[in-house]
């Protein structure tokens, strides 16, 4: 009797060795805890790794939701933290950076990420902070089926061409707003700035130091462009982002966006719109402006951090779960849901305009510690320009004035 | 009482008070009067799937070091509370000094993001406050006249509003006024003007914001009138009716006098209530027409990324300072009224 409860026990032990032999768990018993945004490509990588790695964990919990920018600094300062992993983009990564609560992955790369290319380690001064899995950006949708109708040629590839496509869709009575945008006042106004900005080829602070840099040509350049555009869009621009702008696309009221390359597979699948809007729907890469040769998007990629305030073990076996969802197999399984960074990705049409953005030479977001505070600057003081109660000077001033208070009081200037 | 009773009868509610009211407060305040460090930054090389830059990063130990010498910060005074962002004081004194008319002066007060917090929010205050209360109390008196059978159905339709949470409840309206929604398509069809749009024009959004502040705060104030109508005395009431008084006359001189005490009460929770409106905001996505000091609060420490602690606080004491401000003329009423019947 004895002999047989120990003969299964080493059978299972046996089989539960070569289970973890196959998928590389880390450390046994340990809590993993990953929090992220809810969507598909986020849900795809924590929940290979729960399937992988769960049986093993002593608790393993995946918490999907949105606005974890808005809880994940509280949530990883407590020692120990409430994650053992936040899954993190450009901006946030520096978010948990300048309250240090992310720790450096150098070790726990060299042990288990034998299958990462070296384009998706997030290094900083040598220090690996994450581990990127995708790549996003905005770019521009454009309805063939449309701009057919109205007589353009081709994709517009340039703000010039997209406001004049507009201006004959308009014209031709098939569309009053031919263009949507996420515009919503906050962080998307801020970020439509940034996208016009960069294509201007400005900066946003000068050159080593923290002091604002946006009142100047090409910061006024760049709010005229987009003024541009808005003559195109839907009077209700400023309250619309991405779940807003998807739904209008969706429902073919819009013959051109400029969205999320991340909303490009859900608006190519065959749910929430017809065939006559998936089938004629265009990727393509975001526009030039004022003559330049910088896509108007910004780069950002998504990725894995591990938080500080946890024990070691946590932390390898955290690493360890994420690493095994991170091959060419769980790509194959989710093609279409993410521009992955991983090998074995292969691009689809849903991927076409990030790589096309990508390829054409558009600024990634940058990680600066306080872009947060010029972001944030920008998302509120630009609705006066844009609702034409203030000129492009007076609001790049209001800008950079409540920039500098704003950093001030963080530390960054004095 | 006896003062030493009173003293152990009050003793549980007050030390609750201090703890969970009065020293938040005071910790606040604190937190108000300073800033962060100087950061320490770092350049360095840093890479990533887009290539390699330099790029600033924090000094996380010197930075930990700092903070470890002084835990709340560098010590700025009330240099938060007269900065830009709040009281404005070298912006206003520069637009007061280049005026171009009263009109101009106000444009770049409204520019200033406190007074365009603190100028919706007053407006907010003193057009909900009133018409809720005038309302309330018509609806109350109206339910009150209404048959039996009627009373309980109208009574329980008349509270519906309260019942909705204030997010779900503007958002529903949000969609509602929406071009495609029915209110919106209405106006567009009523009006004749395809484009006219409720979300894209400060007035209009300023004005749903009421709107709905009022839809959602009446059945407070009526329900509250409603049970201060079930305790006028019946033979002030036939008195006033033998001596030749009409409906209204009776109402002006035995039943509004009557309810005052409820009228006080009822002002005082709407003025506190309105003064920190801030739910209707988040759900109409009114953030870029109307802003409200608790929306201004809300936006510090959620859409910085990394919180702005005292700039948060010093909006906080100054709306706290507000409510202060606002109520001291109905308590001192009180108190009067108070004092005379003691007499």
């Amino acid at each position: 009797m004895k002999l047989k409860t120990l003969g299964l026990g080493v059978a299972i032990a046996g089989v539960m060795g070569t289970a973890a032999l196959a998928q590389n768990c880390g450390p046994d018993g340990q809590s993993i805890r990953i929090l992220g945004s809810d969507f598909p490509a986020i849900q795809a990588v924590s929940g290979t790794a729960q399937a992988n790695c769960g049986a093993g964990a002593g608790d393993f919990t995946v918490t999907l939701r949105d606005n974890t920018r808005d809880i994940m600094n509280q949530a990883l300062t407590p020692n120990p933290a409430e994650y053992t992993s936040v899954i993190v983009a450009n901006s946030t990564l520096t978010q948990l950076m300048n309250d240090d609560l992310v720790r450096p992955l150098n070790d726990l790369v060299e042990k288990y990420g034998q299958d990462l290319k070296p384009n998706q380690l997030i290094t900083i001064d040598g220090n690996v902070m994450a581990v990127a899995f995708m790549a996003n950006s905005q770019h521009l949708f454009s309805r063939t089926d449309i701009l057919e109708q109205a007589g353009v040629e081709g994709i517009p590839s340039t703000v010039d061409e997209i406001v004049a496509a507009a201006e004959k869709i308009r014209a031709a009575g098939i569309m009053e707003y031919p263009i949507t945008m996420n515009m919503k006042v906050g962080w998307n106004m801020g970020e439509v700035f940034n996208l016009f900005y960069f294509a201007h080829g400005g900066e946003l602070f000068k050159p080593g130091s923290a002091e604002p840099n946006v009142n100047n040509e090409a910061g006024v350049a760049a709010l005229n462009s987009i003024k541009a555009l808005l003559e195109y869009t839907h009077p209700d621009h400023l309250t619309q982002a991405s779940n807003e702008t998807q739904a209008v696309w969706e429902a073919g009221q819009a013959a051109l966006g400029i969205m999320w390359g991340s909303r490009g597979g859900a608006v190519l699948d065959d749910e929430g719109s017809t065939a006559e809007v998936t089938e004629n729907t265009v990727l393509s890469a975001a526009p030039t402006a004022g003559g330049g040769a910088i896509p108007a998007a910004t780069l950002w990629w998504d990725g894995v951090t591990i938080a500080k305030n946890v024990s070691d073990e946590e932390a390898e076996a955290t690493f360890a779960a994420l690493m095994t969802a991170m091959t060419s197999d769980m790509v194959a399984e989710n093609n279409d849901k993410a521009i992955w960074l991983i090998d074995g990705f292969e691009p689809g049409a849903a991927a076409a305009g990030v790589a096309a953005t990508a390829a054409g030479g558009a600024k990634p977001y940058p990680m600066i510690p306080y872009a947060g505070l010029m972001h944030n600057a920008l998302g509120a003081e630009l609705a006066d320009f844009y609702q034409g109660d203030e000129s492009a000077e007076d609001a790049l001033a209001d800008v950079e004035a409540a920039y500098r208070t704003a950093a001030k009081e963080e530390g960054f200037l004095q | 009482m006896k003062h030493r009773t009173f003293l152990w009868f009050i003793l549980p509610t007050l030390s609750a008070m201090i703890l969970f009211i009065a020293l938040p407060i005071v910790s606040v305040f604190i937190q108000s009067l300073f800033v962060q460090h100087e950061q320490v930054l770092v350049v360095s090389e840093s890479c990533g799937p887009f290539g390699c830059s330099s790029t600033t990063s924090i000094d996380a130990e010197a930075t930990a070091q700092l903070r470890a010498e002084q835990p709340l910060g560098k010590f700025n005074g009330f240099g938060t509370y007269t900065n830009r962002a709040h009281l404005a004081f070298a912006e206003v004194g520069d637009a007061w000094r280049n005026r171009d008319g009263l009109g101009d002066f106000l444009d770049e007060l409204m520019d200033l993001p406190f007074y365009k917090a603190l100028i919706f929010t007053l407006t907010y205050t003193f057009v909900v406050t009133p018409i809720v209360l005038i309302l309330g109390l018509a609806i109350a008196v109206g339910v009150n006249t209404l048959p039996r059978v009627t009373k309980g159905p109208a009574i329980f339709v008349s509270l519906l509003p309260f019942l909705v949470t204030p997010l779900v409840g503007s958002l529903i309206l949000f969609w509602m006024v929406d071009g495609d929604g029915i209110i919106g398509a209405t106006l567009q069809i009523l009006f004749n003007d395809p484009s006219l749009s409720v979300k894209a024009s400060t007035p209009l959004m300023w004005t749903m914001l009421m709107v709905y502040g009022v839809w959602h705060t009446l059945p407070f104030s009526f329900i509250v009138f409603y049970a201060g109508l079930q305790t006028v005395p019946q033979d002030t009431l036939e008195a006033a009716r033998v001596d030749g008084a009409n409906k209204w006359e009776t109402m002006l001189h035995v039943v509004v006098p009557h309810l005052m005490p409820l009228v006080t009460f009822v002002t005082l929770m709407l003025l506190m209530d309105n003064f920190r409106v801030l739910e209707p905001i988040v759900s109409f996505s009114a953030q870029g027409h109307a802003q409200s000091l608790s929306y201004y609060i809300f936006n510090d420490l959620r859409e910085a990324g990394n919180p702005l602690y005292s700039s948060a606080g010093a909006t906080s004491m100054m709306t706290i300072l507000g409510v202060v401000i606002l109520l001291t003329p109905v308590l001192i009423r009180t108190w009067r009224d108070f004092n005379q019947r003691a007499h």
